[in-house]
């Protein structure tokens, strides 16, 4: 708890600026902790944050990064119609095939396919972004969660998203590489990916990086633990089950250790 | 209570059967009216069976998750994600089987805990200690190629290190290792064999469970005083009294159990084994599972890599001593007013061990690493047998029933 | 063992306290039943078996006469492009004595496609086109045969070749599912 209190004061100094020489190669820096509507016993995922976090992925992520254990109509999840989502699925390209010439096509998608992943495979990822590897997104909220609580992971993908900024005097940034004080060691290969005004909702709301890395973070919360409203909800029932069924044991042990004496 | 079960008996269905068949009867002596019980057993005597009630549940979600897994280096990692996204509750039976490894490590800490305070590895329960530590070793080899399985990164490199361990045995070191293997590195043909054994060794452990009882049932459950039961005033019969007992405990655990189920699933994995194995990338902190973080920890503070692994292994292999190293003559840490002092100790070089197993073996954390690892081997090696001669042991109770009347009657269960 | 624990003594009244011991017998029985769905409905189709329903087949490559199987929801699918005669045989044969009657009109959506399943409706063998009595299909497993309308006609199986729901996209082209 006390350590958690520290980092967060180092976090916030970082952050203003006030302890730039603390910098270092490997010093991590905690992301500020966000209040997700997913968080807590009765958390649920919000679907108009998930929807606008969906087209930031899409528009925006999708680019170089797959999300291959995620398919179309899993968005249904995110209140989209089946219909929407089959007219969502029809407007990408998906590799299908052999056909009967035994050859690879390409036809629309359908709402049992999988995100189609924008690289054939990792070498060509590698190759085409400097030799960096793009990680698939399907699971990052949930193997940076290094505080193995919920929410922990999506803190640190929004922190950075929206971290981005000039790298401190003295600190020297690699040849194609870039400065985020939340990447560990400091220098990430991808460079800012948002910027504000990059999509247009749909719902209106104002596209700053801020309010779209949230949007996004949340979105890669749900890929990551689609189950989670599931789990919550089974979780209470069970667990105001079982003590009530405690509850009667203990009564029933005292009544039946009674005939002891 | 025997009016109850002459009805059950009176059954003419139940007739039928056991004159053929005599399961009742023989269910009846394990855990029923007709198995005699110190009739001051506390809570902490609820851990033995919440530990047979963990086994279960490992055994049946394992069988229904192997429905759907594949044991494929290429595909492991995908089958768990097909089990967490579209098997209809397959989260639930792989957060339940994840998390049912932890608890079941907590639950037979606690029982070995409560057996080394209450001295029940003594004469004549010997065998019976034996048995539980076999139980034990088992479940530590179950419980790491089962994390091996969903191959991700931690899996891979858990295993690598692990198995590694190995190759410090001089001259046949290596060759053992790679017959681990069945290659040059951990590898499809790892993965397969873990994956065989894993789903094997569960039921090697339900038989030496079985043994486990029958050698509990041969001289009956120790119990807090320590001292043997005299006659049928110092016992009451396991069914009811026990079972109902039992019952209460199994609703608890199972509360605490729900809490990281449904609350907390990842909290007691590793992120980072979210990320698919990737043999050319070492993560940058490996730990083990919490429950190996002990036995971790006493490996780290050996500067020498044949050393460490023979102390780690010896660790687990001194308890094996001792009914022998204890050389005090009373059971209970009740009456023994130093060796209770020192089970304390021991408890939290324990905890000390566990917490600088977690961390990287630098600066304090070896050195809290290093402290206790002496103190765990003096505790048994040096305290254990000295202690038996000198300390003084508190008068022993004539009977488990003269203690009970002394106190409180019904105080029996709330002593911790 | 909590449920052994509820027998009734028989020999004295039930107080307000043995039904708590009642009572808990019977809550643990229900959570124990509740607690078995999820190992049972495991087993049922996941959500990506469910997912995988239709298949789009090219019709253009199938002269008259001929016949390709295809795979959907892993069993075969016949599709085959009937001949002039065939079509009038099964139509004419609406008026035979048919163990499972249907109409061969009910059984296409155009009459010189007959799309439907190629599962034996016996035990589940695959027929072997153009064989058996009836000019259709012959099961090889137990000798059940069909005609050109994938109808039983002969042999065990008691029902018809069933046909899977399926929608014309094109002249050309069907999706099956």
């Amino acid at each position: 708890m006390k350590k958690m209190t520290m980092r967060t004061i180092l976090a916030a100094a970082l952050t203003f600026g006030l302890a730039v020489p603390a910098f270092a190669a490997g010093t991590e820096v905690t992301p500020p902790t966000q209040n997700w509507s997913f968080k807590g016993a009765f958390g649920t995922f919000d679907r108009a944050e998930l929807q606008r976090g969906y087209q930031v992925y899409k528009e925006v992520c999708a680019a170089c990064h797959a999300m291959k254990y995620v398919a179309f109509r899993n968005l249904t999840d995110l209140g989209f119609t089946a219909a929407e989502v089959k007219a969502l699925a029809a407007t990408f390209e998906v590799n299908d095939g052999p056909n009967d010439q035994g050859e690879m096509f390409k036809r629309p998608g359908l709402p049992q396919d999988k995100f189609p992943s924008p690289f054939p495979n990792e070498k060509a990822a590698r190759a085409s972004n400097g030799g960096a590897y793009p990680p698939d997104l399907s699971l990052v909220a949930k193997m940076k969660d290094h505080h193995r609580t919920e929410g922990s992971g999506a803190d640190y993908i929004r922190a950075l998203l929206a971290g981005y900024k000039d790298a401190p005097a003295g600190f020297t940034v690699g040849e194609g590489l870039n400065y985020n004080e939340y990447f560990p060691g400091h220098q990430i290969a991808m460079p800012k990916p948002l910027n504000d005004d990059q999509v247009t909702y749909a719902d209106g709301t104002k596209a700053t990086v801020e309010q779209m890395a949230h949007d996004v973070s949340a979105f890669l919360m749900w890929a990551a633990e689609p189950k989670l409203e599931d789990r919550k909800r089974m979780g209470f029932k069970v667990i105001v089950f079982l003590i009530v069924l405690t509850g009667l044991f203990f009564m029933a042990k005292k009544r039946i250790w009674a005939k002891l004496h | 209570m025997a009016d109850n079960n002459s009805g059950f008996f009176a059954n003419p269905v139940v007739k039928w059967i056991e004159y053929r068949l005599p399961v009742f009867s023989t269910l009846d002596h394990m855990v029923g009216t007709q198995y005699p019980t110190p009739k001051n057993l506390n809570y902490w005597w609820n851990f033995g069976s919440l530990a047979g009630l963990c086994l279960v549940i490992q055994i049946v979600t394992g069988i229904v998750l192997v429905m759907h897994y594949t044991p494929h280096t290429l595909m492991a990692f995908d089958s768990v994600e097909h089990i967490m996204r579209d098997v209809n509750y397959g989260w639930l039976l792989r957060y339940m089987h994840a998390n049912g490894a932890s608890m079941f490590f907590i639950v037979v800490y606690i029982h070995i805990f409560r057996g080394l305070y209450f001295g029940s590895y003594k004469a004549p329960r010997e065998i019976l200690w034996f048995l539980g530590l076999i139980i034990f070793l088992l479940m530590m080899a179950t419980a790491f190629m089962g994390y091996v399985l969903p191959w991700g990164q931690m899996s891979f490199w858990g295993a690598t290190v692990i198995t590694n361990l190995f190759s410090a045995i001089p001259v046949v070191g290596e060759p053992i290792v790679t017959w681990l293997w069945g290659g040059f590195a951990v590898d499809n043909p790892t993965l397969n064999r873990f994956f065989s054994l894993h789903y094997l060794l569960p039921f090697v452990i339900v038989g030496v469970v079985l043994l486990h009882i029958l050698a509990l049932h041969q001289h009956g459950s120790n119990n807090p005083l320590g001292i043997d039961t005299k006659g049928p005033q110092d016992r009451i019969p396991f069914h009811p009294y026990y079972t109902i007992k039992d019952a209460v405990g199994v609703g608890a655990f199972l509360i605490f159990f729900c809490f990281f189920l449904f609350y907390a699933p990842n909290f007691l994995g590793h992120p980072d084994n979210y990320i698919p194995a990737n043999p050319l990338v070492t993560p940058a902190h490996i730990v083990p599972e919490w429950y190996f973080l002990p036995f971790y920890a006493i490996l780290r503070s050996v500067p020498d890599k044949l050393g460490g692994v023979l102390l780690m292994f010896g660790a687990i292999l001194i308890l094996f001593l001792l009914p022998w190293l204890d050389t005090s003559k009373v059971r209970s840490a009740k009456f023994r007013p130093i060796y209770k002092q020192l089970f304390w100790v021991f408890l939290i070089a324990c905890v000390g061990l566990t917490y600088a197993g977690g961390l990287p073996p630098e600066g304090l954390a070896l050195v809290i690493g290093r402290v206790c690892t002496v103190y765990y081997f003096a505790h048994f090696l040096i305290l254990m047998p000295l202690v038996g001669w000198f300390e003084k042991p508190l008068k022993l109770p004539a009977s488990i029933s003269e203690a009970v009347l002394k106190t409180e009657p019904g105080a029996a269960g709330s002593k911790a | 063992m909590a449920g052994t624990a509820t027998q009734p003594a028989g020999t004295t009244e039930p107080t307000r306290r043995d039904f708590i011991v009642v009572a808990a017998g019977a809550f643990a029985a229900v959570g124990a039943a509740a607690a078995v769905w999820p190992f049972i409905h495991q087993m049922n189709p996941s959500a990506d078996v469910l997912a995988l329903s239709s298949t789009e087949v090219d019709l253009s490559q199938i002269a008259a006469g001929q016949s390709i199987t295809i795979l959907w929801r892993g069993k075969p699918v016949f599709v085959r492009h009937r001949t002039e005669a065939e079509i009038a045989q099964a139509q004419k044969d609406d008026t035979a004595a048919l163990p499972d009657p249907a109409k061969d009109a009910d059984r296409v959506k155009k009459p010189e496609w007959l799309v439907m399943m190629g599962v034996c409706t016996h035990l589940g063998c695959v027929p072997l086109g153009q064989q058996g009595d009836f000019g259709g299909w012959f099961c090889p497993c137990h000798g059940s045969h069909y005609d050109t309308s994938g109808r039983i006609r002969k042999g065990p199986a008691p029902a018809n070749l069933p046909i899977p729901q399926y929608a014309f996209l094109t002249d050309t082209r069907i999706r099956i599912g």
